[in-house]
């Protein structure tokens, strides 16, 4: 019994597993933005554009790589959005060349000259060991940042998230709404990057929120479910990584897809059919086929 | 119901022209609404019915030409059904309450939001519906509570795309009748269709499209075999029943007794 105290007992534990369950509460509660909009895929590629940043800054100043790459995260984020809004190249093909593109660089710069941070494979993987107590500062002020973005535009989420175009035209910014929201994902994904790992985040981004869409109806139930799921995933990933020893990111993904398989299971066709199409943006009210 | 637009005006095109990636939608449309208007857009599929409307929502910059809009003019806007995910996580009451202009803070609706809601879905025959997830009304019922989240705005002027597109004999009915009473309640109307003899004939005032405006007037000056065969490109006939124009196609130029039954 004791065996199963064991991690608590070490501080470098309690840190992580506080670092875990805040992460997994963000990312369940902007993923629901994420999934919500279509952008899972903006999701994945920002994790892996912000990984070039984080790399470069390794390189020239580790002691402020958390600024660089955020400064990089959101250079990208805001790029997507220009590309995805004005490029003719497909939307996910550009999103692939640009951040990808981003990723390489990364991988080049760990392969050439090292890290004096983080290691290559926590940077991917997330790892519980290392957390600092500026970490968690920064963590927990992305958090708050984000809730409050959420509770204080929540209108203007919705209604933007549900129909961008009648908004627009019922005097929401919608370009201001998204561009913001891009901001906020950027600054998530890199306070989370360390414990989750680049090449997981999106997993959490995705996970929480499409098992909260099985079990709800609602928006705000929909947000409410979906934070304390990644909390949960957060936890639980954490603690079982200990024992399992593998990268915390790789066990708190499990649980999270072990939980999915779980609601999808009890929630049967009902489940199914409430997460079906869930990326399916509406089209543009006014397509340019249909004028 | 006048619906021909006497009264003062509320958006005005002159010599606007648009364009999608340089290829020319519309040219030269020079177009108002007034105050008691109720139009309707008439044209084939990529004729800029669509085009159109979204000029006078002003989420299209024209190339050419200029859009003049009153101050302060309430416009509200109803899409095609087609067009929304049915599998967003929410309800009649939130879709509803999301359109109404609100310097509230707090994301939950206060009694007097609650109460607004509610008084204008009883009046369009939905209040009990409040609690239901969209996709679990029928078409009618959708149609509905997009004209509520619409109307919650209390708009002036209001635009509909395809309105009855998609829905059967008995709702289109209903949701003209309704539209019927909101103009009649001093909302301007614009809308487009496909409907010729559903919805086209019946309203006051008809614009027909085609890359410009070829025809605009009363049902009885545009639904003219010469109108229509320059708006749709082919030859159509005219039949009065009870007063009413009805449009036929002539008969088709292909063999249908080669076609299997």
């Amino acid at each position: 019994m004791t065996v199963l105290f064991e991690p608590f007992a070490y501080l470098f534990f309690q840190k992580g597993l506080a670092v875990a369950g805040i992460s997994g509460a963000l990312l369940g509660l902007i993923g629901v933005f994420i999934v919500l909009r279509g952008m899972s895929y903006i999701g994945h590629g920002l994790s892996h554009s912000i990984f070039g940043g984080f790399a470069a800054m390794q390189l020239f100043a580790a002691k402020f790589y958390a600024i660089g790459a955020g400064l990089w995260g959101i250079a990208s984020a805001l790029a997507i959005t220009a590309v995805t809004k004005r490029s003719r190249v497909g939307a996910d093909a550009a999103i692939g060349v640009i951040t990808i593109a981003s990723f390489a660089f990364g991988v080049a710069l760990f392969a050439k000259f090292g890290t004096s941070g983080p290691s290559f494979e926590n940077a991917l993987f997330g790892s519980i060991l290392g957390i600092t107590t500026g970490q968690i500062v920064g963590l927990v002020a992305v958090s708050i940042l984000t809730s409050m973005f959420v509770f204080l535009r929540y209108r203007a989420l919705l209604f933007s998230s549900f129909d961008p175009d009648v908004a627009a035209v019922s005097g929401v910014n919608v370009g201001r709404i998204e561009a913001a929201l891009m901001v906020v994902l950027s600054l998530a994904i890199l306070a989370t990057l360390t414990v989750i790992g680049v090449t997981l985040v999106a997993a959490m981004l995705v996970i929480p929120a499409v098992i909260a869409r099985m079990l709800t109806n609602s928006f705000g139930r929909m947000l409410a479910y979906s934070t304390v799921i990644g909390m949960f995933c957060g936890l639980i990933g954490m603690y079982l990584s200990y024992f399992a020893d593998v990268p915390s990111g790789t066990m708190i993904v499990l649980v999270g897809a072990f939980l999915f398989i779980v609601v999808l299971s009890s929630t049967g066709r009902r489940g199914l059919r409430r997460s079906a199409g869930l990326d399916r943006h509406p089209e543009d009210i006014l397509p340019v086929k249909s004028r | 119901m006048t619906g021909t637009g006497v009264g003062p005006e509320l958006i005005r095109l002159d010599g606007v022209s648009a364009s999608y990636d340089r290829a020319v939608v519309l040219e030269d449309v020079s177009f108002h609404i007034h105050e008691d208007q109720f139009t309707g857009i008439v044209g084939p599929s990529g004729a800029g019915k669509t085009t159109l409307l979204r000029l006078l929502l002003q989420t299209l910059t024209p190339t050419t030409g200029t859009v003049w809009r009153a101050p302060d003019l309430r416009v509200a806007y109803v899409p095609q059904l087609e067009t929304v995910n049915w599998n967003f996580p929410i309800t009649v009451f939130d879709c509803v309450l999301m359109s109404r202009k609100s310097t509230r803070i707090r994301p939950w609706a206060s009694a007097s939001e609650k109460a607004s809601v509610f008084e204008v879905l009883d009046r369009l025959g939905i209040g009990e519906l409040s609690k239901r997830h969209i996709r679990e009304l029928s078409g009618g019922q959708q149609q509905r509570m997009f004209l509520a989240r619409a109307l919650i705005r209390q708009p002036q002027l209001l635009l509909l795309d395809e309105p009855t597109s998609g829905v059967d004999i008995s709702t289109r009915h209903d949701i003209m009748h309704l539209l019927a009473d909101l103009h009649e309640d001093g909302v301007a109307i614009v809308l487009t269709t496909h409907d010729l003899n559903g919805i086209a004939t019946h309203l006051p005032h008809l614009v027909c499209v085609n890359g410009r405006i070829v025809g605009e007037g009363t049902p009885n000056e545009v639904m003219t075999p010469t109108v229509l065969e320059r708006t749709y490109g082919a030859q159509m006939e005219i039949l009065e029943h009870l007063g009413v124009r009805l449009v036929v196609d002539q008969a088709p130029n292909f063999d249908s007794t080669k076609l299997k039954i």
